[in-house]
């Protein structure tokens, strides 16, 4: 999966649990929560749907790593890269 | 099935402030517990005294008061002497700006050090301190800011712009505006806080206040009407100092973290006053709840007494108990958990992951402390709240014939109910008299909590009276959601629930009937989301809305919130005799 691609899934998950938040507005390297204004649940929320959209195994301590739109995408694009993900 | 009793044997609780219940219970007293603290000098009673200044004249001021770490790691000390002297700064600045006794101070900040120093110097002042909830969005803020008729809000210069300068002008009483984190010239009609404070003396004789004056205002939602702003006054600070002593069992030379954030009341009786009348250091951590931080500070500060909430405990359970086992945590003494109550298991995860159990404990913004508890000197039976902190009188009642009446078999369900009359029990809700009133009955406060006693005199929870949510330990009002949705264009009826949460308790789902024209889809969903998370902020917000043709309602046209939940839980929908306007 392309980087391309990966950002898009990020940004539609995101869009889901935030409308009203136009993603093309968002620093790439800002803290989703505050640049979102959504809370802890609103986040755990967001790891879950990226779990079951991509099928990655996202574990909790590695949570922090997706919480900038940046990070989460860079995290992704190894998770997908280097396993067995087709 | 119930878990094991958790037996403490005597080294666990070596020097504990309770040693042993039963004979602290039976030979406390209110007033022996007044005269722990000190008063004003020349009379009164004063709640950032007994926090701060108290400690400075017994020559303590030189003791680690506040440590407050950024979001970035930094690190900023202030010691007793250090918030004397800047609380008297804030003091200073407000009586300047001629806020006077009694006017409303609001805060709406994140953990900055400015929130810390602004409640204890509005205190300082005689006026009365009221935190809003950063995670609110613009409406809770305005609701709550025009009943208790603020006067001062002191806001970051983001938050200003984004959810308060919109309807600004519709408060008359606003007269100021204090910003943090000032990007340059300050917006139109707001002041710089850091260039006042600079400019304001250190010293600043405490405004007498009577016992009896009101301190604090908390915000709490009911199932109807607006929020409630429960009214505490200045001698709630003997029930903030005793319940830190028996509860968390606080010491002057404990490292004490409450995660709580002061926007809610445990983050202000136990994040800002108790540690500080006991003279303990306190931990304050700018950043969102983060599993491997958490652990690490706990570590890296050599936290004491640690005070968090079910929520944060289940997402580091799920994290694994593994993960504490790689840091050095021999300094923690005691766990203390409230907001909603503690599942079993994780109160026996602690003792797999800390070697200790998580002591449950149980109280609400309108008993202003800690009234059941769990302590270091008695057994914990997972899941339970454990037994009345001394001084206060539990019971569980009935109503019968419009009668109260309490229940003294065990495990026989009623409503939690209290004998009034502790220093922390609220003394109004604002402009709210009737809503006051309704909270007595027979010589008892009721809660709205349902909950059990067993034959050893433990509590244990059952769920709330009414429909009131619990999510991440914050009540959320049903009906305080429901307008903000009424407000969109194509909503013809709503009504909110919370539905079973594994992290927060409960989360909050909306049904939504639309009005004719309008259709259905996922797009209008979203509008509807983002139009509810504009106006109320993610803390009130719902995670979801779902479309109905129409709600379930009574003869009156009231909307049945029971019997959606009930639906969508696919429990027994119960008494449905009312049901008038069937859901489809």
């Amino acid at each position: 999966m392309s980087s391309v691609e990966i950002h898009s899934v990020v940004c539609e998950e995101l869009n889901n649990i935030a409308p009203e938040v136009d993603m093309q507005s968002v620093n790439p390297s800002a803290d989703l929560r505050e640049a979102l204004d959504i809370d802890s649940m609103d986040f755990l929320n967001f790891i879950t749907a990226i779990h079951r959209r991509l099928g990655v195994d996202i574990p909790e301590l590695d949570y922090p790593k997706l919480i900038t739109l940046d990070g989460a995408i860079t995290y992704l694009q190894k998770k997908l890269g280097g396993g067995n993900k087709g | 099935m119930a878990l094991d009793r958790i037996r403490k044997r005597p080294e666990d609780h070596a020097g504990a402030n309770l040693d042993d219940y039963e004979r602290c219970a039976a030979s406390f007293s209110w007033t022996q517990a007044r005269s722990l603290l000190d008063g004003l000098p020349g009379g009164g009673l004063n709640i950032a005294h007994e926090a701060v200044d108290r400690h400075v004249q017994a020559g303590r001021g030189g003791k680690l008061a506040l440590r407050w770490i950024g979001r970035d790691d930094q690190i900023r000390d202030f010691s007793y002497a250090d918030l004397a002297a800047q609380t008297s700064r804030f003091a200073n600045v407000l009586a300047q700006f001629g806020v006077g006794k009694g006017e409303r101070v609001y805060s709406l900040l994140g953990r900055s050090p400015e929130l810390y120093i602004a409640a204890l110097g509005t205190l300082k002042n005689g006026s009365v301190f009221s935190p809003l909830f950063s995670a609110f969005g613009p409406e809770p803020i305005k609701a709550r800011m025009s009943i208790g008729g603020a006067k001062v809000l002191i806001t970051s210069e983001a938050f200003y712009l984004r959810k308060v300068e919109p309807w600004r002008k519709e408060l008359d009483s606003l007269a100021l505006v204090l910003l943090t984190e000032c990007s340059g010239n300050p917006p139109t009609a707001t002041v710089d806080l850091a260039a006042v404070m600079t400019a304001a003396s250190e010293t600043f004789e405490t405004v007498r206040t009577e016992p009896e004056d009101m301190a604090l205002v908390h915000f709490t939602s009911g199932t109807t009407g607006r929020p409630k702003g429960a009214v505490h006054v200045h001698e709630a600070v003997v029930a903030h100092h005793i319940t830190g002593r028996f509860a968390l069992d606080l010491h002057a030379d404990d490292i004490f973290w409450c995660t709580a954030d002061p926007g809610w009341i445990t983050g202000t009786s136990y994040g800002i006053v108790s540690p500080l009348t006991n003279g303990a250091t306190m931990i304050v951590d700018q950043a969102e709840f983060d599993a491997e931080r958490w652990y690490r500070i706990l570590q890296d500060q050599k936290v004491t007494v640690w005070y968090t909430a079910p929520t944060a405990i289940r997402m580091l359970m799920k994290a694994g108990a593994q993960i504490p086992k790689r840091f050095d945590l021999s300094r923690l003494r005691f766990i203390s958990s409230v907001g909603e109550p503690l599942n079993p298991e994780a109160v026996v995860w602690g003792v797999e992951a800390f070697g200790k159990p998580i002591h449950d404990n149980w109280w609400q913004t309108e008993t202003g402390g800690i009234m059941i508890s769990n302590y270091p000197a008695m057994d914990v039976k997972p899941g339970s709240m454990g037994r009345p902190l001394p001084g206060i009188t539990a019971g569980i009642v009935e109503r019968r014939n419009g009668e109260i009446c309490e229940i003294d078999k065990p495990m026989a369900m009623g409503e939690l109910a209290l004998r009034p009359g502790w220093p922390s029990m609220m003394r109004a809700y604002l402009h709210e008299e009737e809503r006051y009133r309704k909270c007595f009955a027979g010589g008892w406060y009721l809660t709205g909590d349902l909950a059990m006693r067993d034959a050893d005199g433990y509590y244990w929870f059952v769920g709330r009276s009414d429909d009131v949510i619990k999510s991440a330990g914050h009540l959320v009002g049903p009906f305080e959601v429901e307008s903000a949705l009424m407000e969109h264009p194509a909503v013809a009826e709503v009504g909110v629930i919370g539905l079973p949460d594994p992290a927060a308790g409960e989360m909050v789902k909306a049904y939504v009937a639309l009005k004719e024209g309008f259709e259905a889809n996922e797009l209008l969903r979203k509008e509807l989301l983002g139009h509810a998370r504009k106006r109320l902020g993610p803390a009130v917000a719902p995670k979801d809305i779902a479309f109905r043709q129409n709600l379930p309602k009574t003869r009156s046209g009231k909307i049945m919130r029971r019997l959606l939940k009930a639906r969508e839980l696919g429990l027994p929908e119960g008494d449905i005799s009312t049901l008038e306007s069937e859901e489809r």
